[in-house]
């Protein structure tokens, strides 16, 4: 297929020009790969040029150095305090005690147990004074790992800290040998609400993120490299490195790991469908409903607003839960359509799993509309109303309108925001959960370690069903949480390059 | 009247009758909608005050009606969970507003190195399932005791410190404030921190007023982060986590459905009371949080 011009692309009607857009995404992917292949090895390069210049600028800045800056190489601070910057000077001696201190009674210790992450667990051993065995404690594979990963954040910080010691020093010699005044403490504590605002501001919050994210995050990865499950629990039987056998296991279908793929892919397909369909029926029908209740003409506007809106207020969890039991075998659906004879047994709106696959969809239809009303009024507000009555005076249909104009700009001004619903709800559990959880039975065909999953779960569920209880399987969920993230971080990709909104932007503003 | 004037009147006429038409078929099926939206919460209103079964029935209407069910949530662990429940919301609607709108505020008005950096590591982080690091924080918070019984204080902790990365609708609202504002500020000698608190936070009370309201409301609705945390203690259950625990298995259910009812109501008015009032600056962060991404 050639590239078209411009002008040649024009010409296409909509669902041509789509269908080229797809195409030309395809055809890009090589060169798309070859092109992040060149920007990795353009980044590791640029890596490592700017290795060099540090280390240059390091060795330079000692060569050329006062005596102060020498000795700050070893003792952090030395410079700031004897320059007269107090304040600076006594953070980073106090950085560098408390970095030689730790490192000296622990770090050491559990970075050298890092290659294999315990030797002995927890073992009987004779005790000569009670003259029988007695359990003692070993090492603790959970405590090397997590300490372990902590020292590593901790030098990678060290480090940081030391190399802007020394870069302080030389701009510290700079604007002396230049005759100017260096900066005191009642500067610098000024700057933080001024140039510097945005350390002041970001501080606590970014902690918090490194704290209760970030080092969990890189925790869990680690862990998917590991056996760690309820039988290698990490202190009565160690647990250690085992490569990429987890994802082998998972995404091959030999012997003795088809059970687990085939779950994998069922339960995968199954959350990619659930999501497409979670989303779209509830924007097509959300902005369905936004247009009826904006119609010219329909009165009471705010009162029907207002009851969808009520409906968001009420938390998920007492509607959700509320909702399934209505649809029970003996709920009152069920009992109601009974009694008036329509049906001999109770609809398994649950227990067949398909039907409660349709039931999911449906009742999430009615928990999102509310929410997808108020997105698509907002939107739909902001459309010039001048496009509309030339549209008219040229003839065009309410159909033709609703095709050529309100949905056009609709999907470009809510590009992202479909995307991150769609990323929301490949990770919904509330919904799934709270409806299934006690209602739909589980399917033995997807059963792995002993947990057996529903039709109707999600990856997101199963990750949690899976760290419930004794025998949780720790390493998998962590595997499948990288591959939740293998999902979303591809499909980010392709809808940002096929979205209108990052191609053709000026199509229609 | 000529020909020509009949077939326009008539056209005239034919064009009012399809609008009525459409507008009338526009009435019903709303109608019927405002039916299948708000049946549920009346039934569960309903089936709240029946006294003569504690069990699912296949009707609506009580045949007794009464307080029971609303007496004997008080003497159950209900009013633990909501104290639980408020404490969390009241705590997060404090700290997270705080931490949300320094975060946005300084990803959208200043410019400083390791910006887009930061940005791209925090869409990237958001691409992770949450739960993931909930297996090590669990371990991590029962070794200082803030699980169990304290999960309250543990969850507090969990939804803060990560806060920060819900930064997009405040930031997308810091971005349609005119930059222009900041700068002849600072050429007057304010100090950045003088435009943040003079300047830009008065004019941010529709975002600060939506990220208390959101912030106050999520902790009512979390149930993963929860339970995991609780580890079936029932002293350290918020209300969702202990409000399904009577309907996780048909026992419970039998026991306990009414009581549900009853306690979904206590749960609902607050909230909604409070979201009816603030609708407004609520409706407002939606829709300009979903325009720009």
């Amino acid at each position: 297929m050639k590239r078209l011009s411009d002008l040649e692309y024009l010409r296409l009607n909509r669902f041509q020009k789509f269908l080229y857009r797809i195409a030309v995404f395809f055809m890009g992917i090589p060169a798309w790969f070859c092109k992040l292949g060149k920007k990795i090895w353009e980044g590791i390069k640029r890596f490592g040029i700017g290795v060099k210049d540090e280390i240059f600028d390091i060795g330079r800045t000692f060569k050329n150095g006062s005596w102060q800056t020498r000795v700050s190489y070893l003792i952090m601070g030395f410079g700031n305090i004897s320059r007269g910057q107090i304040l600076r000077g006594l953070m980073f001696l106090l950085f560098e005690a408390v970095f030689i201190a730790y490192m000296a009674i622990a770090g050491v210790h559990w970075l050298s147990k890092m290659d294999t992450l315990g030797d002995v667990g927890a073992h009987l051993e004779y005790d000569p004074i009670l003259d029988t065995s007695v359990r003692v404690p070993g090492d603790d594979s959970f405590k090397i790992l997590l300490y372990g990963v902590l020292t590593i954040f901790f030098v990678i910080a060290f480090i940081y800290t030391w190399r802007l010691n020394i870069k302080q020093n030389r701009i510290a010699d700079e604007i002396i040998a230049s005759g100017k005044k260096l900066k005191s403490a009642k500067d610098d504590l000024k700057s933080l609400v001024d140039d510097q605002f945005h350390k002041t501001l970001l501080a606590l919050p970014l902690a918090g993120i490194l704290i209760f994210t970030v080092i969990p995050m890189v925790f869990m990865i680690l862990i998917a490299f590991t056996n760690y499950d309820g039988a290698h629990d990490g202190y009565s039987n160690l647990f250690t490195w085992v490569g990429w056998d987890n994802f082998n296991a998972l995404l091959s279908s030999a012997d003795g790991n088809s059970r687990l793929s085939y779950t994998f892919g069922e339960i995968l397909s199954w959350t990619l469908i659930w999501a497409i369909f979670a989303t779209f029926t509830n924007y097509f029908l959300g902005m369905f409903v936004a247009i009826m209740i904006n119609k010219k003409g329909i009165r009471l506007k705010k009162l029907w607003r207002g009851i969808l809106v009520l409906t968001i207020a009420i938390p998920q969890f007492v509607s959700l839960l509320y909702v399934s039991r209505l649809f029970a075998s003996n709920g009152i659906v069920n009992s109601t359509l009974m009694d008036w004879g329509w049906i001999d047994s109770p609809i398994p709106f649950w227990t067949d799993s398909t039907i409660a696959r349709i039931m999911v969809i449906v009742i999430n239809i009615w928990v999102g509309i509310p929410y997808l009303m108020l997105v698509a009024t907002g939107v739909l507000m902001n459309i010039p109303q001048d496009l509309y009555e030339s549209a008219r005076i040229d003839g065009a249909s309410g159909f033709q309108q609703y095709t050529k104009i309100t949905l056009p700009y609709m999907l470009f001004v809510t590009g992202p925001y479909l995307l991150t619903s769609f990323i929301g709800n490949i990770n919904n559990f509330n919904v799934i959960y709270l409806l299934t959880w006690g209602q739909a039975v589980a399917d033995p065909s997807l059963t792995v370690n002993g947990t057996s999953a529903m039709r109707t779960d999600l990856l997101i569920t199963w990750l949690f069903k899976i760290t419930q209880g004794a025998d949780s399987d720790y390493k998998l969920a962590a595997v499948i949480g990288i591959m939740i993230f293998v999902v979303i971080a591809v499909i980010s990709l392709i809808i940002y390059n096929v979205i209108p909104s990052t191609r053709n932007e000026d199509d229609y503003s | 009247m000529s020909a020509r004037e009949i077939k326009k009147v008539r056209r005239h006429i034919g064009m009012h009758a399809k609008k009525t038409v459409a507008n009338t078929a526009i009435y019903i099926v709303l109608t019927i909608m405002m039916i299948v939206w708000l049946v549920p919460f009346v039934c569960i209103l309903l089936e709240s005050f029946r006294t003569e079964s504690t069990y699912m029935v296949g009707y609506i209407i009580p045949k007794e009606w009464g307080f029971d069910n609303y007496i004997s949530l008080l003497n159950s662990d209900f009013p633990k969970w909501y104290g639980n429940t408020l404490l969390i919301g009241l705590v997060c609607a404090v700290v997270q507003t705080a931490f949300v709108l320094a975060m946005s505020y300084c990803l959208s008005r200043l410019r400083f190195k390791g910006r887009k950096g930061l940005m791209n590591l925090i869409l990237i982080l958001g691409m992770f399932p949450g739960f993931l690091t909930m297996i090590v924080l669990y371990k991590v918070l029962s070794g200082i005791n803030l699980t169990g019984a304290n999960a309250p204080y543990g969850l507090m902790l969990v939804y803060c410190a990560s806060s920060g990365m819900g930064y997009y609708v405040a930031k997308g609202f810091f971005d349609t404030i005119p930059r222009s504002l900041d700068e002849a500020a600072r050429v007057d000698g304010a100090t950045r921190l003088q435009v943040f608190t003079k300047i830009t936070l008065p004019m941010a009370k529709p975002i600060i007023i939506y990220t208390i309201l959101t912030a106050f409301m999520a902790p009512w609705g979390d149930f993963m982060f929860a339970k995991y945390i609780a580890h079936n203690t029932s002293a350290g259950y918020n209300v969702a986590v202990g409000m399904q625990m009577w309907l996780n298995t048909p026992q419970n259910t039998f026991a306990h459905y009414t009581e549900f009812c009853a306690g979904g109501v206590l749960v609902a008015i607050p909230i909604t009371v409070l979201f009816m009032l603030l609708q407004k600056y609520y409706i407002e962060g939606v829709t300009g949080g979903a325009v720009k991404g």
